[in-house]
């Protein structure tokens, strides 16, 4: 049952196979058992899981359900839960329960789903291997040795592992994207303003898009119908109506416009992932997709524009964590500058020092122009690539990163070569766009990510594309060992 | 050698929205700390800014009432600098592309002269909180009420000459959003705040001097108390060899000085960038028309019209419209009573401002009503009181000891009209003081007064005036 979609086990609820409690319990039971290893749970919120699933019980049997009435879930611990902990992965904020929920949490708890609890992560979101996170890092369920990407790389281990049937993320560089291939799971990150930013905490906030992460496609638009909308409360949530993304996941691919863009299949790649990606462009020919190459001449600029402007947010957006408020506070400060110095110096870890100096640095009196303004400018340059590609395609294909899972250790002390591990993802948050990833494939049992790009508010076509293909492929279904 | 003094303001106008700038917590003065501010307000993570839309119609007010550029896209950016009232660790404010643009207001000065002072631009931002640094035994107390307060700051070209031409600036600003209803303009309580930049050069040179920024001069005297002190201060520096650092300088109301907070060195970088978190703001031409064409007549209007409608002096217009309700309650004193405008003038501006300034009472707080005083006035016009006993009358309705005509009624003021009765009253005194008669027959002019003296003495001053000297007049006349 554990290893059922959300779809099917929709179904099971719908058709009294298995109640919500029971179901809840044999994934409070799985997390017992499994996540002493993975530590892909920060918060297991076994009682009020239990609760949220005797309520939703009540509920269908009112016959009030919606088809995520009683799925078991859990939130990236980026996202308020009120009256339960939120801590962003990090130190500063170990003692910090929301005095309010998420409008992302708020929209699923209204259609009864159940909270299992919140996934570990890198430390407010800053990293790709889920090492920078207080709690430990989360290993990846398909080789222990290895990490399971981040930032959202509780929520990816823990749908991978059968922990959850999915689980939320966010996406500032690839966070969803990135987990989701390196643990052979699917995952959608919404054009930027889709889904409300209200009460996921910033990293960089024009860059920020929250999205779901489950085992397939049609899990995907399941969640996606409940998380998306304009909300009032976040003035950057776009409102454009939301249509119900399962209706179109069956629509034929006949004359699907897939464009390569040649710079992501140059240098850096991995030998293997190119082939096992030409072996998904033929499936998506089979399904009657034409295939064109395409540019997208800034792409190389991604990352040094996008590290000059997400740490520049994000050196704004942490200055709350001061210790005069909430959160962590050293012990017998000695005045004010000592409290900042080192309630901050010990609250938060080395990763997001070194964003908070970088992006302090970039938006100094005399070098504002020279790095924030200049990568700006950039980002306009590589928004305006995709909208030239999208008057010529209809969906942009890559891999997701250009290896797979990597050890453990293997990049901590080296940090570029742990930001080039985005380099496919970085673009399309600069641009705004919708992307997603599935698995397509293995290479030494690691799982293989695919991406594909939509346009703006495409979603629809990326989730009908992505079901599509795992009509025909069993990628999505294979279970790592053990779990 | 002759100094020159230039002077710009920088005018904090916190804008009378019932919620605050970016959340929905209450704007309301006077809380219990800490009890008006929301997560958003206290710079929780997660939260998010959404704009008052009132705020940005206020501020569109002002800029339409001193002629100002309203621009159709603004940007709201952060100004990052730590300090524990500031809970987000940045204000939300405007920088690069502020609400409004160039504009000017005309001030009227002392000596009757009109002066126009430039505005440079004016722009919406958050108020901080408070720190409260009494009565926590060494620690400091955060009243967050205040923060995300909206705010218009409003800066000035360095235009004004004097410390009196600043404070007459200010109070046409005072004035002004008063009128516009966008700010209640109270200084103690902090809703109506200004800095002064301050600079003195060589009389004739062009270039500027080093300024000086000026602090807590929340009081109009404070502030031309605080600007002279620091003129008078920079040019003995001066004089005496030394320069002007740019700096911020603290007054003191009670040693009457100012002192250095910090200098430029000291500043804050504040790394100034759009706000992510917020669209820019963009004003559309029919938001513009609907606002201009709700907009008040404005201070220099209404004096202009005061003047010619009513035949009032610059100077009286002036006092009349500095407070709208002020000038409202002129105009419907005159219509009600049918009086002559500056006979009420003379009420309204004299007795009436008079005992509400030493009450510290608003116009609007009037215990007199406009029916009340035109009534009085009416009263004076048709003869039934002298102008002496409405003073009375006037002391009586302050008091709340009922309306004009109970009062004239219970207290027995009507004046006497009554020729017969003045005439023997007249005798009375005449046969009283012959000396004084007999005094005056032979020239001795300035005695008139003494004999209607002696009349309204007696009479407890309801003798009409025009009458009494009228028969009085006669009366000494007739035996010479």
């Amino acid at each position: 049952m554990a290893h059922k979609t959300i779809a099917q086990l929709s179904n099971e609820l719908q058709t009294k196979k298995i109640s919500s409690v029971e179901l809840t319990q044999l994934f409070l039971d799985r997390i017992k058992r499994f996540d002493k290893q993975l530590n892909s749970f920060i918060t297991v919120t076994e009682e009020q899981a239990l609760s949220d699933a005797k309520k939703a019980d009540e509920e269908r049997s009112k016959g009030n359900a919606h088809p995520l009435t009683g799925i078991p879930f859990a939130q990236k611990d980026i996202f308020c839960t009120k009256d339960i902990k939120t801590s962003c992965g990090s130190k500063i904020l170990d003692n910090f329960i929301s005095p309010y929920d998420a409008t992302v949490v708020t929209r699923f708890k209204e259609s009864n789903t159940v909270l299992l609890g919140k996934t570990n992560m890198d430390e407010f979101a800053m990293g790709s291997s889920n090492e920078t996170s207080f709690y430990g890092t989360v290993k990846n369920p398909w080789d222990l040795e290895r990490v399971p990407g981040g930032s959202s790389g509780g929520s990816a281990a823990a749908v991978a592992a059968y922990l959850t049937p999915g689980a939320t993320g966010t996406d500032t560089g690839g966070s969803i994207r990135q987990p989701a291939g390196f643990c052979g799971i699917s995952g959608i990150k919404p054009t930027y303003g889709r889904v409300s930013r209200y009460g996921m905490i910033a990293f960089a906030s024009s860059l920020d898009q929250g999205g779901p992460m489950a085992r397939s496609a049609e899990d995907l638009a399941l969640l996606l119908n409940v998380m998306a909308g304009v909300d009032e409360k976040d003035s950057t949530s776009i409102d454009k109506p939301v249509p119900d993304y399962t209706q179109t996941l069956n629509n034929s691919l006949n004359g699907l416009r897939i464009g390569l863009p040649k710079e992501f299949f140059e240098s850096g790649l991995d030998n293997e992932i190119a082939t096992l990606i030409q072996s998904a462009i033929q499936e998506f020919k089979k399904l009657g997709a034409t295939i064109h190459e395409i540019t997208l001449p800034n792409s190389g600029l991604s990352i040094p524009a996008y590290y000059v402007i997400a740490p520049a947010e994000c050196s704004s957006n942490l200055a709350r964590y001061d210790g005069v408020r909430f959160g962590y506070r050293c012990n017998e400060p000695k005045d004010l500058e000592d409290l900042y110095k080192r309630s901050r110096s010990e609250g938060f870890g080395n990763e997001v020092k070194r964003r908070i100096m970088i992006g302090t640095y970039a938006l100094s009196a005399g070098y504002y122009d020279t790095y924030y303004l200049k990568a700006q400018k950039i980002r306009g340059l590589i928004r305006q690539d995709f909208v030239d590609a999208f008057k010529n395609v209809d969906i942009i294909l890559s891999p997701t990163s250009p290896t797979t899972a990597f050890k453990l250790g293997e990049k901590t002390s080296d940090p570029i070569s742990m930001y080039l591990s985005d380099m496919y993802t970085i673009a399309v948050n600069l641009a705004g766009l919708p992307g997603l990833s599935i698995p397509a494939g293995f290479i030494k049992n690691l799982p293989v990510g695919l991406q594909l790009v939509g346009n703006f508010f495409d979603e629809a076509r990326l989730l009908n594309a992505a079901h599509q293909y795992q009509q025909v492929t069993d990628w999505h279904t294979r279970t790592p060992e053990g779990f | 050698m002759e100094w020159e003094t230039v002077i710009g303001l920088e005018i904090h106008a916190q804008l009378l929205t019932n919620s605050k700038i970016f959340s929905g917590a209450s704007t309301a003065f006077g809380a219990e700390p800490n009890t008006q501010a929301c997560a958003v307000d206290l710079g929780f993570p997660g939260v998010l800014p959404v704009l008052n839309e009132e705020a940005v119609r206020m501020a569109i007010k002002f800029g339409l009432g001193v002629g100002a550029e309203i621009s159709k896209k603004s940007v709201f950016a952060r100004k990052n600098y730590f300090y524990p009232d500031l809970p987000k660790g940045y204000q939300i404010s405007q920088f690069e592309l502020p609400v409004v643009g160039k504009g000017h207001i005309d001030v009227q000065l002392e000596n009757g002269d009109v002066k126009r002072i430039h505005i440079t631009r004016a722009h919406l931002e958050e108020d901080a909180g408070k720190s409260l640094h009494e009565d926590f035994n060494g620690l400091t107390g955060i009243d967050l009420n205040r923060a995300g307060t909206p705010l218009l700051e409003i800066v000035s070209e360095p235009d004004m000459r004097s410390a009196k031409e600043a404070v007459a600036y200010l109070k046409a600003i005072h004035s002004l959003v008063r009128y516009l209803e966008i700010c209640d303009g109270n200084m103690q309580e902090g809703s109506f705040r200004c800095d002064a930049n301050v600079s003195v050069r060589p009389k004739g040179q062009s270039k500027l001097g080093t300024r000086a920024e000026l602090k807590n001069i929340n009081s109009f005297r404070f502030v031309e108390r605080a600007i002279n002190f620091e003129i008078e201060r920079q040019i003995t520096l001066i004089e005496s060899g030394g320069t002007v650092t740019q700096e911020t300088r603290l007054y003191d109301p009670n040693k009457h000085e100012t002192r250095s907070m910090r200098s430029k060195e000291e500043a804050n970088d504040y790394r100034y960038f759009p706000d992510p978190d917020l669209l820019p703001l963009v004003i559309t031409e029919d938001m513009i028309a609907a606002i201009k064409d709700d907009l008040p007549e404005l201070p220099a209007q209404k004096r202009q019209r005061f003047m010619e409608q009513y035949s009032l002096s610059a100077y009286d217009a002036d006092v009349l419209v500095s407070n709208r309700h002020m000038a409202i309650y002129f105009e419907t004193v005159v219509k009600e009573s049918g009086a002559q405008p500056k006979l009420v003038t003379n009420w309204v501006t004299g007795d009436l401002l008079g005992a509400l300034n030493k009450e510290n009472l608003d116009i609007t707080e009037s215990p007199i009503s406009t029916a009340q005083l035109s009534k009085l006035i009416e009263r004076i016009s048709d003869n039934t009181i002298s102008g002496k006993i409405a003073k009375t009358i006037f002391e009586s309705l302050w008091n709340q000891e009922g309306n004009v005509d109970e009062i004239i009624e219970k207290k027995g003021l009507k004046q006497v009209t009554d020729n017969s009765a003045i005439e023997a009253l007249i005798d009375k005194i005449l046969a009283d003081n012959p000396g004084h008669v007999t005094e005056y027959r032979s020239g001795k002019d300035k005695l008139f007064g003494f004999f209607v003296g002696q009349a309204m003495k007696a009479s407890g001053g309801k003798m009409n005036p025009q009458l009494l000297n009228e028969l009085l007049k006669q009366k000494l006349a007739q035996k010479a």
